[in-house]
């Protein structure tokens, strides 16, 4: 807000008026899963304006040809008709964009929880390279994080395909490095992620999961069809704070404190920050620290590990990754965290990323553009499920609300659907009505609030209230072949009084 | 010294400091203390309290050293009789018709300038009012507010962009009053508590605080200060959580971090007692 402020322009584009989108000098409220399409066409505006950055697009990228062949078909006329936004803010957008001397792209899970996310992530970083709107102080591409940590867990390794520190899991040199410092064989292959691993478990290949600090059994798409999964695992275990729906389908559990202030630690935020958490509160009953159970198992599996402080883990991980090497206890300290890379105990840290692209000629491989097609969302609208839904989160909640439904927000209402006015009249339905919500794999019943902020044809709610509303009941389990991505973002539902 | 830097004296100190920086600034340079309660340095300053007031050589009236920007050749008196004698009467002003009880600085500052404010007899005007207790978060004790207006600066344009209150009436009537008085589940408020973060009195207040206050059970010396990172979102603000008896009392923000300035979200304020709900406490 301070930058808008500042004479910032702000584009926001959701297919619905959130607050942010108040503020806006552009609102482009666009139909769910249409984003490839509004950004190959703002990327052939911007080239039939003549605004792209032909210079950085010749030095430093590869695969413009094909990309501008890609995006020919992506008239305003088709994109007006494909997203339902106007081609004149369309065109706006584009111009905005391409002749500001620095612009941003953010986004969040609008972008990433699609069937297709790759490709929709793809398709806003060819817009950044286009412009050159990449590698420069104030110029860049910003998945904001939802979690205070999702950032840490994949720099730390808790990802299938890399080692800490973004390291490749299948790269010999890696390989050979990791061994050699753990003292033990590891797989040649990646391996799974959360739907992969879901996907195994249907065809019987995985049959013993340890899941930590992970709801599964309310968070997952298809929650009836992942939970039928879960149940019919060998061995589930599960180590959290609380005895969540996942837990009591355990076989072990294991109390667990709260990383964020029973005990010491670091998390990693979207700017790529590393900062230190700190113990403020002893942990209650059996509860232990992370680090401990898991020593503690170890020691069960026949290796005699000592109960190691949170600081040797950290400075364990700093001899191992070159990103995260300079970061000491004290300087994190010292410097109210530090945003990786830090190579040494002098670095002060990256502020942005891929400056390489601006070094003449180009420092390293090429930044290659993706040629992506629209590709609407899995489940069509038709007469049987009229409405699209699509999911998200509120101000005073947080996902499966076993954090935030604890503490007496005055902002709580409850589980509701949001519907515009519109659909509401149509439906006859009243500010407060319950209604039956349904989807081809499910149904639950919801009270109504009307928003303004929807265009009609859009029905929105959150997961925040799983006991009382299942949400997850209804959505679909389509997941991104390359991310494993569920379309959170996007069923098909019908809407019918009670 | 760069070319736009600019040089002035405090109190016959040499100080120099950047351009736009404001007397306050130049004054702290010298390293002298200067009392501030509408001040803030994430807020616009605003020139509603004038404690801070200094002499400046050649002016009519005494400056606010927070609002006003230093110039070359200006020279500085922080420590004469007639701004000691004018932080005195403000002080007494406000100690006269405000439950002070609660600010700790205006404590200090009083002591500091000799303001004696019960020299106004026990009949003088006063802000006294109920305590308004609307929601489980957060109560407002406005007999306790000095109208600084920090918190709708931080409500507003500073800080949060909701503008959920604003000051209302005129003269002894002015008051920190949300749309039309409505109770605050009835207003815009958000509960990012980020009004409480910059009050100077303690008007604005932790329910757990107010609470524990009543009970006689505040005691700041007991409790221990943790920096930690808010468990929500990937914006990574710093908190500061103040801990009694194995209990979050209370969670601050240091105005110093770079990621928020002090400002944090419902969640990350208000949004920790999954923590600390333990059956045994229940029971």
């Amino acid at each position: 807000m301070r930058g808008v402020r500042n004479g910032a322009k702000l584009y926001v584009v959701d297919p619905r008026q959130t607050s942010t989108a108040r503020w806006a000098d552009g609102w482009l409220g666009l139909d769910v899963g249409s984003d490839i399409a509004l950004a190959n066409a703002v990327g052939r505006e911007i080239l039939a304006a003549g605004l792209e950055n032909r210079e950085f697009v010749t030095r430093a990228t590869d695969g413009f040809e094909e990309y501008r062949l890609a995006v020919e078909p992506y008239t305003l006329e088709y994109a007006e008709k494909t997203t339902g936004v106007p081609a004149s803010l369309i065109r706006e957008l584009a111009v905005a964009y391409a002749s500001a001397p620095k612009a941003e792209l953010c986004w969040t899970l609008g972008i990433t929880e699609h069937h297709n996310a790759v490709d929709n992530v793809r398709a806003l970083i060819n817009l950044a390279l286009l412009c050159g709107h990449v590698g420069r102080y104030g110029s860049g591409l910003n998945p904001l994080r939802g979690q205070n940590n999702v950032q840490g867990g994949g720099d730390m390794g808790a990802i299938p395909n890399k080692f800490p520190g973004g390291q490749d899991a299948e790269d010999p040199a890696s390989l050979a490095k990791f061994e050699a410092a753990w003292n033990v064989t590891l797989p040649r292959k990646s391996g799974w992620h959360l739907s992969d691993m879901f996907a195994a478990m249907e065809r019987s290949e995985l049959d013993t999961l340890y899941v930590i600090g992970e709801n599964p059994a309310q968070s997952e798409a298809d929650q009836q069809h992942a939970n039928e999964l879960l149940r019919g695992l060998k061995h589930l275990i599960v180590q959290d704070i609380f005895l969540t729906k996942t837990g009591e389908l355990a076989e072990v559990v294991f109390p667990a404190s709260a990383g964020w202030c029973e005990s010491e630690g670091t998390v990693t935020s979207s700017e790529r920050r590393v900062q230190r958490c700190r113990k403020a509160l002893e942990p209650p009953g059996e509860a232990r620290d992370d680090i401990v159970i898991m020593c503690e198992l170890a020691r069960r599996l026949g290796y005699e590990w000592p109960n190691y402080t949170p600081e040797q883990v950290w400075n364990e991980c700093r001899s191992l990754s070159p990103w995260h090497a300079g970061m000491s206890y004290a300087r994190l300290d010292e410097l109210d965290g530090i945003p990786w890379p830090c190579y040494d105990e002098q670095h002060p840290g990256e502020r942005f990323l891929h400056a390489r692209l601006w070094e003449n000629p180009v420092g390293g491989p090429r930044a290659p553009f993706a040629a992506v097609a629209h590709d609407p969302p899995v489940e069509a609208l038709d007469d049987e499920y009229p409405l699209r839904l699509t999911t998200g989160r509120r101000l005073d909640a947080f996902n499966t609300g076993v954090q935030s439904g604890g503490y007496r927000s005055p902002m709580r209402r409850g589980e509701r659907l949001d519907i515009s006015p519109q659909d509401a009249r149509s439906h006859g339905l009243r500010e407060g009505d319950r209604a039956r919500v349904s989807s081809r794999r499910g149904s639950v019943v919801v009270p109504i609030h009307i928003d303004n902020g929807l265009r009609p044809g859009l029905v929105f709610t959150t997961f925040h209230y799983n006991d009382e509303v299942a949400t997850n009941l209804l959505t679909i389990d389509a997941t991104d072949p390359q991310s494993g991505t569920a379309e959170f973002k996007a069923c098909a539902v019908r809407v019918e009084p009670l | 010294m760069n070319a736009a830097d600019v040089a002035l004296t405090v109190d016959g100190i040499p100080v120099t400091v950047a351009a736009g920086a404001s007397i306050l600034d130049a004054i702290a340079q010298a390293e002298i203390e200067t009392p501030t309660l509408c001040f803030l340095q994430t807020l616009t300053p605003v020139n509603a309290c004038r404690v801070c007031v200094v002499e400046l050589e050649g002016a009519r009236v005494l400056v606010p050293a927070c609002a006003r920007r230093a110039e070359a050749g200006m020279k500085i008196r922080t420590d004469s009789e007639r701004v000691r004698h004018s932080r005195k009467m403000v002080l007494e002003f406000l100690a006269s018709t405000v439950d002070i009880s609660t600010a700790p600085a205006m404590q200090r500052y009083c002591a500091q300038y000799g303001a004696q404010p019960q020299r106004y007899g026990a009949e003088s005007a006063k802000v006294a009012q109920p305590v308004k207790i609307d929601n489980a978060l957060y109560v407002r004790d406005y007999a306790k507010c000095i109208l600084c207006y920090k918190c709708v600066e931080a409500c507003g344009t500073d800080a949060q962009n909701t503008f959920a209150i604003a000051v209302a009436g005129r003269g002894f009537d002015a008051h920190i009053s949300t749309e039309y008085d409505v109770p605050l589940p009835d207003s815009a408020c958000v509960y990012c508590g980020n009004c409480i973060g910059v009050c100077p009195t303690g008007a604005l207040m932790f329910s757990s605080e107010y609470e524990l206050r009543a009970r006689n059970e505040w005691d700041e010396a007991e409790q221990s200060q943790t920096d930690t990172i808010c468990s929500y979102c990937g914006v990574g603000c710093t908190l500061t959580l103040h801990v009694a008896e194995n209990e979050i009392v209370k969670v601050t923000s240091p105005i110093e971090n770079e990621v928020t300035s002090g400002h944090l979200c419902i969640k990350g304020r208000f949004g920790f007692s999954y923590v600390q709900n333990r059956p045994e406490e229940e029971s």
